[in-house]
């Protein structure tokens, strides 16, 4: 085996390695950016549907009519109080950081999270202690509510209103 | 009917919500464009290797390509089929890890003076790689769910401590190199700890989502550090007495080390508190001047790192290792060219110096970019999960490769005292090989609850009575 070909193997072998960690990192790379598909799907759509209304409207959609706005405290320590769905996502929680404050001392801390997805709204358990409830189901990940449906946490209760 | 047009509208948004505003593809064409070129990498270097060391192409190269492409593409099929979403960069990475890691072993084994002769360390190892990627399966086929992991927390626990005591046993323990961590039975033999290891993160993990808030809040502030609450302490206090009864009954100096870091970084994880980091560091402080003043084992290893080169230094195996990588330099011998058979235990232990010696600075970095790439998809795992058990277990099996690689590769170059710990998926060694890949399967099982779309929710009037509808995509 002559001298040239040993060098040859050996920097080609570095530069298979090498291409090896590259692909890898480029896979990552575009890993990062994976709801570019999804989400160039959607704006194609927005496109589309902005077109049939006619004009090309820059800003977020007006919220429809019949879809919640708030979320108001039914039952509980802060019955009463209403907490307006604009700022979301909202974090439930007895913690200083929490957009919706319980004095309740069965809230964690840190306990569940109201956000959208679309026109859908969702609430999601933040690995609280004593749970989230829908309904009467504890709740293992983010579930879906709709107006009028009752969000227990703690011995508060919850619902999202126009 | 409005509400159904409008919700198929929202199917396709998932930019909008901050909930949802994620959607990762299942990217598993990019995992098999990787898993080609890792072969390339694990096959191709077998072959460099014969052509070094003999001149010419291995005569089993078919045959040993095949049987690792047929592992690889097992693995690749069963992610297909159990875990779809799975990320798409570890399974390659760990195959081209584990393909290199079998030519180097190789090439040791074709050297004169490696070892014994007559042994064959690659064939066995590639015995243990199947065994491996048969685990990689099994987990990935038979857990569908990491979550039901949670219900066997604290019997994971006790098996792990049950597994760690085992060497210790007369009969079945038995000393090899100095440290008491093999056990034997008829003619098989591993080392429990590597599994223990998986045992411990799912046992810690278990413990500390049901513990983080009583661990996270309570305590005082003590100069700028929340200090955790005496009787919090409780947990921290255990794990630091296990760790350093494996390092005095056991004299096993890495699995100490990675067992009491890879608590305290879960513990860090779990409740966001520094203090922790600073107790758990005062800790380790304490019992490693400890074990210092009272194992020589451990006074040796030190005096090696200190003064490798003084004229009674214990460490010729630390020399040897340096001398090698010295000779490598920049772009390395070639495969076969050099002669990492000189350094002791070059097969296991002391790999990374082996192939730092015949791939040169320019190969090793390549291969710490792998496992940091690695550890930085464990985590990234971490990051987008849902849950908090399956955030934990993922953070902490990555935190097992990051220690491993770190108190193994710090310790052959000399950066930190030498500990015996086996390099993820590149040393010989069984029980450790097949203990990585399930590791991968539980990486990628989490992973794979963590990248899939959240279950669509059928648009339904709320009707709390009713029983809503979800369809899983």
């Amino acid at each position: 085996m002559s001298e040239l070909t040993l060098v040859l193997i050996r920097f080609g072998y570095l530069a298979v390695l090498w291409i090896f960690v590259l692909s890898a990192v480029s896979v990552i790379r575009s890993d990062m950016f994976g709801a570019r598909v999804a989400r160039d799907q959607s704006r194609a759509q927005e496109r589309r549907s902005a077109k049939a209304v006619g004009k090309a409207r820059a800003k977020a959609p007006k919220p429809r009519r019949g879809d919640p706005t708030a979320v108001v405290i039914v039952e509980g320590g802060n019955s009463g109080e209403l907490v307006p769905l604009a700022a979301a996502p909202l974090l439930i929680g007895r913690g200083s950081d929490a957009a919706i404050r319980l004095e309740d001392d069965y809230v964690s801390t840190r306990h569940a999270r109201i956000a959208s997805s679309g026109d859908q709204w969702y609430v999601e358990d933040l690995g609280s202690t004593n749970g989230t409830y829908v309904g009467s189901s504890r709740i293992t990940q983010a579930t879906a509510i709709s107006l009028g449906t009752k969000i227990r946490i703690g011995k508060t209760i919850l619902e999202l209103r126009k | 009917m409005s509400r159904t047009g409008r919700t198929t509208a929202t199917k396709r948004a998932p930019g909008a919500g901050p909930l949802m505003e994620f959607v990762h593809r299942r990217r598993r064409g990019a995992e098999l464009y990787l898993l080609v070129l890792s072969l390339v990498v694990g096959i191709g270097a077998y072959a460099a290797v014969g052509l070094g060391v003999n001149g010419q192409v291995p005569a089993d190269l078919i045959k040993h390509g095949a049987w690792l492409a047929a592992l690889v593409v097992a693995a690749h099929v069963t992610i297909r089929y159990k875990a779809e979403y799975a990320d798409p960069v570890v399974l390659p990475i760990v195959s081209a890890l584990n393909g290199l890691g079998l030519a180097m072993i190789h090439r040791i084994d074709l050297a004169p003076t490696g070892h014994p002769v007559g042994s064959n360390f690659a064939a066995s190892q590639l015995v243990w790689m199947t065994l491996g990627v048969l685990g990689f399966i099994t987990v990935l086929a038979g857990l569908r769910d990491h979550r039901r992991l949670q219900s066997f927390t604290y019997t994971a626990g006790l098996a792990a401590i049950v597994l760690l005591l085992l060497p210790l046993l007369p009969g079945i323990g038995k000393t090899v190199n100095g440290a008491r961590i093999w056990i034997h039975l008829g003619p098989l033999s591993f080392q429990p700890g590597e599994i223990a290891k998986v045992l411990l993160v799912i046992a810690f993990a278990g413990y500390l989502v049901l513990h983080r808030d009583a661990l996270a809040l309570a305590g005082r502030r003590v100069l700028f550090v929340d200090l955790p609450r005496g009787r919090d302490l409780g947990p921290i206090l255990a794990m630091w007495l296990v760790s350093l009864g494996i390092l005095v009954f056991q004299n096993d100096l890495g699995s100490s080390l990675m067992f009491f870091g890879l608590f305290l970084v879960m513990l860090y994880v779990s409740t966001e508190r520094p203090g922790w980091l600073v107790v758990g560091g005062v800790l380790f402080a304490v019992g490693a001047y400890a074990g210092y003043l009272t194992t020589a084992h451990v006074q040796a290893r030190v005096q090696g790192w200190l003064d490798p080169f003084g004229k009674d230094s214990p460490s010729y195996q630390l020399v040897q290792a340096m001398y090698g990588m010295a000779w490598g330099g920049l772009t390395g011998r070639g495969l076969g060219q050099g002669s990492p058979q000189t350094t002791p235990i070059s097969w296991s232990d002391f790999i990374l110096p082996s192939l730092g010696e015949e791939l040169g600075l320019t190969g090793v970095i390549a291969i710490i970019l792998l496992y940091a790439l690695l550890v930085e998809r464990g985590l990234r795992t971490a990051l987008i999960c849902r849950d908090n058990f399956g955030k934990l277990v993922a953070a902490g099996l990555a935190t097992v490769f990051a220690l491993q690689v770190f108190v193994v590769v710090g310790g052959v170059t000399r950066l930190i005292p030498l500990t015996g710990l086996t390099t993820p998926f590149l040393s010989q060694g069984g029980s450790s090989l097949v203990a990585n890949w399930v590791i991968v399967a539980l990486l990628l099982r989490v992973s794979d609850a963590a990248r899939r779309p959240p279950p669509e929710f059928s648009d339904q009037p709320a009707d709390m009575d009713s029983t809503q509808v979800v369809m899983m995509r």
